[in-house]
């Protein structure tokens, strides 16, 4: 038997580089042995996104994109499908999931510099992955055509509207008529379930093509094919199978335990991820009293809000928007330190991460909330720290001369209150106060971030071991 | 578009304070999906009640019938009541398998009740049961209104009170409040939470809100009817992955042994 299959094997390796793939990707790909918890968070986003293809596959043959049909469908799914409403729990659970397990995944990127020389290629796939998986998410919360996925469709698209001179035009060419409408449900059905996916699928391929090409980094950011063993092979790698196979089994099964606990028991997830007033069927005519985008879109959603419009134009807050993710793009290059991993990065870079992870935090929580005036007035500050966190890895890029950390204190200062300049004027006393309150956060943010290196060693990073610690 | 863009945000976001303004204090309802008894008499509540207007039209007889514990027979004798108008079947009973959807048109119900009565199928996903039990245990006579009565959870409602003959008809009972803000004072009337009966009802005030919660508790059950089974079988499943964990976790102790 195992002799036949030897055989079959040989045979189909003649014509199929199947063996050598086996041994490239899996057998003899060598991962540093020093992985640690953030490093569960790839595989599970791959599990992820086979578990949304899987539920959608079933979800796509009991539901009917039309206008007339779609919501009363959906209900269809939860009541007459044999296990329909898990199957659709599982998917709406596994949007929040994936969007959950990705953003650790790029905090770990974050944390160990994985974005760096050589991977700068892995890195940025990986935004366009992010980039693709929000188009994809936004799309399907239109399909079950409740309130919050109509009124929530009509105002994102409402952005390209915008746009200057041809705004009007893109918002009409992107819902195929005037309003959100059935044209509008049949696209992105057709985008949801075929286009974005396939463009998902070949982006993570590439992803992971392009790590295998150069070789994980890992939580001490040491290059581990520098050193090799008599063999050739890293002296600190082990091959990926068996040995973070079975240890991703183990991630897996903890990940399923709690993604299990939130289907089978809070599908809701407190209205986080399903909306109460997604019960209630699209009605073009009555517009929802508080319309939010879902959580994971929540922190850009509070940037586009918290800019101020210009000549009556939304258009700043919307280039903004587009800002916070195009920055990412260029991490690679923004980021230019020599020392890849937190564990030997000068202590304030740690310092500036960790509040860069409130500051996304506290955007996500604000974009949830509705715009009263001080928490407005918080979204806008937390907005300015969440681009300054950029500027502020690039000044960080080398320990500098005083004068350099001085010229940026004194220069962002005066680009931060020259920026609240035209908001304060005309403001009402209220306003005016709440600024003047406020500008607090981001100055002593720069002070924090720029006055600390003139003053400590905190700037100073430690030596990076040539081996891998365990 | 960019003032419509405008706008609109202009005017989801401040309008929350508004609308959860007029909110009153929510009475707690007491659901309890495995309570058949409560559940049956919430059926009974609202195929006799609700399902004249409004319709459940995702929800089929059968299925309440069978997760009820209820006999099909019975189920048609005693909560079908509305027959089918569809072009195909005029007039004809409806059979045991249909959707719980009703005679009457949305344009009919617009010309009637100022709007069109919604489907109940799933509407305590979107208000909390504790709303739907204060709803339907706050109408009170409002000559104002053209139906007669108004609602505390539900200012200037449309319905009428329909389960005013085991209700009765009441009246809110207000205390004046005062607030002091420096020199002025202003006066507030404040809802207690008690009523005066204008006519008495066939039940009892307490008997009442049993029944409401009853009606409350059915409507939960409507909103989802797969999610008891769904909660049990989360049991087994999530039983099932503690055992996968401690054999997975096994094995890869055992692989790793030889890493060092």
């Amino acid at each position: 038997m195992t002799a036949k299959l030897q055989a079959l094997l040989g045979w189909v390796d003649a014509r199929y580089p199947l063996s050598k793939m086996w041994k490239e990707h899996l057998s003899e790909y060598y991962a540093p042995k020093n992985f640690n918890f953030w490093y569960y968070f790839g595989s599970l986003a791959l599990m992820v996104l086979v578990l949304q293809i899987v539920t959608g596959i079933f979800l796509t043959m009991n539901y009917k994109p039309d206008a007339t049909l779609a919501f009363a469908s959906v209900e269809g799914i939860m009541r007459d499908v044999n296990w329909g409403n898990l199957i659709r729990y599982m998917h709406s659970t596994g949007a929040s999931a994936f969007f959950i397990v990705v953003y650790l995944h790029m905090y770990r990127g974050l944390m160990y510099g994985s974005f760096k020389k050589p991977r700068e290629l892995i890195w940025i796939l990986g935004v366009f992955i992010y980039v693709a998986l929000m188009a994809e998410a936004f799309m399907g919360y239109l399909l079950p055509w409740g309130q919050m996925s109509y009124w929530g469709a009509q105002v994102i698209v409402n952005l390209f509207g915008a746009v200057p001179y041809i705004g009007n035009d893109l918002a009409v060419w992107i819902r195929g008529d005037f309003v959100v409408s059935d044209a509008t449900l049949n696209r992105f059905f057709a985008f949801h379930v075929i286009a974005v996916p396939l463009i998902l699928l070949v982006l993570v391929v590439m992803h992971i093509i392009a790590l295998h090409e150069v070789g994980s980094n890992n939580p001490d950011g040491v290059e581990i094919k520098k050193k090799k063993g008599a063999d050739g092979k890293p002296l600190d790698g082990i091959p990926f199978h068996p040995y973070y196979t079975v240890k991703d089994i183990v991630g897996v099964v903890v990940f399923l335990i709690g993604f299990c606990v939130i289907v089978f028991f809070a599908p809701e997830g407190g209205g986080i991820f399903l909306e109460g007033d997604n019960f209630i069927p699209a009605d073009p005519l009555k517009t929802p009293e508080h319309i939010k985008p879902l959580w994971y879109f929540t922190p850009f959603y509070a940037i586009l809000r918290a800019i101020p419009p210009m000549f009556s134009s939304q258009f700043p807050g919307v280039i903004a928007m587009g800002a916070a993710i195009v920055v990412l793009f260029f991490l690679p290059w923004i980021d230019r330190h020599a020392v890849k991993s937190i564990r030997y990065r000068e202590p304030l870079y740690t310092m500036a991460l960790m509040l860069f992870i409130i500051t996304f935090v506290m955007l996500a929580w604000l974009g949830m909330q509705p715009a009263l005036p001080h928490l407005s007035e918080l979204a806008f500050r937390f907005s300015e720290l969440y681009f300054a966190f950029f500027g502020i890895l690039a000044i960080y890029s080398q320990v500098r001369n005083k004068n350099i950390y001085m010229f940026w204190l004194v220069a962002l200062t005066v680009l931060i209150v020259a920026m609240d300049i035209p908001r304060y004027v005309g403001a009402n006393a209220d306003k005016q106060a709440l600024i003047r309150y406020s500008i607090f956060i981001p100055l002593f943010y720069l002070a924090a971030t720029l006055w600390l290196p003139m003053v400590t060693k905190w700037n100073q990073s430690k030596t990076v071991p040539d081996r891998v610690t365990t | 578009m960019n003032k419509k863009l405008i706008l609109l945000i202009a005017v989801f976001f401040p309008a929350l304070a508004l609308a959860s303004g007029g909110e009153a204090h929510l009475s707690k309802a007491d659901i309890n999906l495995e309570n058949t008894d409560s559940l049956r008499r919430g059926a009974r509540l609202f195929t006799n009640y609700c399902l004249s207007c409004h319709s459940a039209g995702y929800v089929r007889y059968k299925r309440v019938a069978n997760d009820l514990g209820v006999d099909e027979k019975l189920a048609a004798r005693d909560m079908m009541f509305v027959y089918d108008f569809s072009k195909k079947t005029e007039g004809q009973p409806k059979k045991i398998g249909d959707l719980m959807t009703v005679a009457m048109s949305s344009e009919d119900a617009k010309q009637w009740f100022g709007t069109a009565v919604p489907d109940l199928s799933v509407i305590a996903r979107s208000r909390e049961a504790d709303w739907l039990y204060t709803y339907l245990t706050t109408f009170y006579v409002d000559a104002k209104r053209p139906m007669g009565v108004n609602n505390i959870a539900f200012h200037n409602v449309g319905m009428p009170h329909v389960l005013w003959e085991l209700d009765g008809l009441k009246k809110p009972i207000y205390e004046v409040k005062k607030h002091k803000h420096g020199d002025t004072e202003t006066e507030e009337q404040v809802f207690t939470g008690k009523f005066e009966y204008l006519t008495e009802g066939k039940l009892s005030p307490a008997k009442y809100k049993e029944a409401a919660n009853d009606l409350v508790n059915f409507l939960v059950y409507l909103g989802e009817p797969g999610r008891m089974e769904r909660q049990r079988t989360g049991v087994l499943v999530i039983f099932f992955l503690v055992i996968l964990l401690v054999f997975s976790y096994l094995m890869k102790r055992e692989f790793w042994k030889d890493v060092h």
